[in-house]
């Protein structure tokens, strides 16, 4: 192929717990500068098709290709395996995954938890690491509390930072997983703006939310999951405008 | 320098012998207690059943008891062994089982049972959340455990760390009675030879309050550490 | 009796170590750990009552003496504890000429007080932990249906903090028991007594401890049992209904 490879895509996932398979064959191409948002309601398996793309779950059956990369399986006693951690651990170093309980390690500052992985996986230097650091918590308003510990801030103001922390790895495609349903209402603005800007300035993205206004300004794809299929995808303006499925225009209702 | 009826020197002697014993075994203790919180949690069966047989073992039976059974126990295995070279190949030699060796083994065997439970107990306090953070952001399992799960579990093992050591520091005194010269065992045969029991064996109680007052100390200042970060200070 | 000696005779046959003489030392070893360990607690258990609530005084002069008790005898050896008493008993003043002295000059008597002082003082800790978890309503409570404060200690707080210390309790038991095995060490014919009988006699030392072994971790199980089924008896009440 003569043009860069493609971010991210999977294809054919499927994913069950014991006796309920709750991904029944999913796809998705993430091509640079997509902004991927996954909808539906709770169970249809939106985060856990999220986890299966970074490995935090082990899918049963499927394909995942990071920029060009095929990450190999092994069949095991316990099931599907990756049959070569190394290449897991630097496929998930150009992912990166912002998460709904935002999971700043508690032992640290704010400024050490945006650090750590840079020095230590990417193997930069201390004093680049901090530089990008106070670099990126400037752009997330954060600049004060850079000596701070995660127990000391706000919601809102924990989940900028783990923003951050997710900016700090230069990743080729960024996971969020429903970044602000813990938050409170209130807080929930600070959050989505920071994700739009990083969505205009050309990100590539894969979101699960329930921010439906977020999901229709920004996204350039929206995926509707229902019972672990994929029941419509398309531009925002059709999924979520002039919705098809029956299932789709009753999820959307109440909201509108 | 108190002189003791020139069993002073000797009775700090003892002293440096209780605290090389202490730390020695507690290190043993740690690393075995790490292995089997390890085992306990794994997927495998055999590990699982093994770690859960060993502790429940070990805190069946008391310590004297493994300690005399490893000590005397050992010693004729040893040499059972040694002289099963000697007929087979004709190598001469004699290992001489030394009390304190046996000492940090056992107390490190009793230990590494009741560690093995703190830091199991602890481990799974750690919120899994900042686990599959480091995972997600690439970090191999080794990393994964250095940076994040250790520091993370620290936090909780740390009083149950302190209260072991405590006990632990205790149970020292009874290599004394397999021959090792700690300063029980200066302060016992002082006792016996002069007759002025108080005289050695009050010290010593007192040198043990002491071991155990600067290390309360220090656990106080470590566990201040770990705790950097949980709520406020 | 003729029988089961005749029965033990059979299944002895041909073992030289375990003779029905060697098996008599290990039952006398059983009747003495028994009798040490089960005297010491019980008296240990009637000091700590009042102690620990001397311990929870808000006067000075009252619970610091007992704190200091308890801080020495917690913080330091129980072997040290035993010399101090089995090599200091002669050096009690007029103890060699009183009516005692037959008494106290066997081993026996130093450990089972080295032992009672023991654990009375790490009795004492669990008492007064539990004492100060009672919950403060429940105090309150007493006092405003006009109970005095030795009458509420009586009704209210003890009977809640005795149970709430049960867990703990048994642990202590579970530790006096082998604590116990350093009777051995002043000379007593106790459990470990008589496996370092059998070991210095048939130089054995795997049969003649693990068979030890075998007896304490008997014995605690049995006491784990018993504290299990009195938990589950008297802390009934503070388990939720739905909970199973």
């Amino acid at each position: 192929m003569a043009d860069t490879p493609i971010p991210l895509e999977v294809r054919n996932i499927k994913k069950r717990f014991g006796d309920t398979e709750v991904l029944k064959g999913l796809s998705l191409k993430a091509h640079k500068g997509d902004v991927i948002t996954l909808i539906g309601a709770s169970g249809s398996g939106k985060s856990t098709f999220l986890r299966c793309m970074n490995l935090l779950e082990q899918p049963d059956e499927g394909d995942l290709i990071v920029h060009g990369e095929e990450i190999r399986f092994k069949q095991t006693r316990h099931g599907r395996e990756p049959a070569d951690w190394k290449q897991v651990v630097s496929m998930r170093a150009k992912l990166s995954m912002v998460f709904q309980s935002f999971n700043l390690w508690a032992h640290m500052t704010l400024l050490e938890n945006i650090i750590e992985a840079p020095i230590h996986v990417l193997g930069k230097s201390k004093k680049e690491a901090v530089e990008h650091a106070r670099a990126l918590l400037e752009r997330v308003g954060l600049t004060a509390r850079a000596d701070a510990y995660p127990a000391q801030m706000s919601g809102g103001q924990q989940q900028r930072g783990a923003i951050a922390r997710a900016l700090a790895m230069d990743p080729e495609v960024m996971l969020f997983d429903e970044p602000t349903s813990a938050l409170d209402p209130e807080l929930v603005g600070d959050v989505l703006k920071v994700m739009r800007d990083l969505a205009e300035e050309g990100r590539t993205m894969v979101v699960v939310t329930h921010e439906m206004g977020f999901a229709r300004d920004v996204s350039s794809q929206v995926i509707y999951l229902h019972q672990g299929v994929i029941e419509e995808a398309g531009p925002p303006q059709d999924v979520l405008v002039n919705p098809t499925s029956p299932r789709l225009q009753q999820f959307l209702a109440p909201k509108y | 320098m108190l002189d003791l009826h020139g069993y002073g020197p000797r009775l700090l002697e003892g002293a440096g012998v209780t605290l090389q014993l202490a730390v020695l075994s507690l290190t043993l203790a740690v690393l075995l207690g790490l292995l089997t919180a390890s085992a306990k949690m794994s997927r495998s069966w055999l590990l699982h059943r093994t770690a859960t047989l060993y502790t429940t073992l070990i805190r069946g039976v008391p310590d004297l008891v493994l300690m005399m059974l490893l000590f005397f126990g050992g010693q004729m295995g040893l040499n059972l062994i040694t002289d099963k070279l000697y007929d087979q190949f004709g190598v001469d030699w004699y290992i001489d089982l030394n009390a304190f060796v046996a000492g940090v083994i056992t107390i490190g065997f009793i230990f590494g049972a009741y560690m093995g439970e703190t830091f199991r107990g602890a481990f799974m306090a750690v919120d899994e959340g900042q686990v599959e953070a480091a995972k997600a952001y690439g970090m191999g399992s080794w990393l994964v455990f250095r940076r994040i799960r250790f520091p993370l579990m620290m936090r909780h093992a740390l009083p149950g760390l302190s209260n072991n050591w405590m006990v632990l520091l205790k149970t020292t005194a009874l290599v004394s009675v397999i021959g090792l010269t700690d300063m029980v065992r200066v302060a016992a045969e002082a006792s016996r030879a002069t007759h002025e029991p108080f005289t050695f064996l009050i010290p010593v109680a007192a040198i043990y309050l002491l071991i155990a007052s600067v290390s309360e100390w220090i656990f106080a200042r470590l566990q201040k550490r770990y705790n950097v970060g949980f709520g406020e200070q | 009796m003729e029988q089961l000696n005749q029965w033990l005779a059979t299944l002895l046959e041909g073992n030289v170590i375990f003779t029905p003489q060697t098996l008599g030392y290990y039952w006398t070893g059983l009747v003495t750990t028994a009798q040490l360990v089960f005297v010491s607690l019980l008296i240990g258990l009637i000091l700590a009552v009042p102690l620990a609530i001397l311990r929870g005084s808000k006067h000075r002069w009252i619970k610091l003496p007992v704190y200091f008790y308890t801080y020495v005898f917690r913080g330091t050896p129980l072997l040290v504890q035993l010399y101090i008493i089995y090599y200091g008993v002669v050096f009690v003043d007029g103890i060699q000429e009183s009516f005692l002295w037959p008494v106290l000059k066997e081993a026996f008597y130093p450990a089972l007080i080295a032992f009672t002082l023991n654990t009375a003082a790490y009795t004492t800790e669990i008492f007064h932990g539990a004492i100060k978890a009672t919950s403060r309503g429940e105090i309150e409570a007493a006092r405003a249906y006009g109970m005095s404060p030795g009458l509420t200690m009586r009704r209210i707080i003890l009977p809640s903090a005795f149970r709430r210390a049960l867990p703990a309790y048994g642990n202590e038991v579970i530790f006096m028991l082998h604590a116990s095995a350093i009777a051995s060490v002043v000379t007593l014919m106790d459990i470990t007594g008589a496996a370092r009988f059998v070991y210095a006699r048939y130089y054995a030392p795997f049969e003649a401890f693990i068979f030890a072994a075998l007896i304490y971790l008997c014995l605690t199980f049995m006491i784990l049992y018993l504290f299990r089924y009195l938990e589950k008896r008297l802390l009934a009440h503070l388990k939720p209904l739905s909970g199973n």
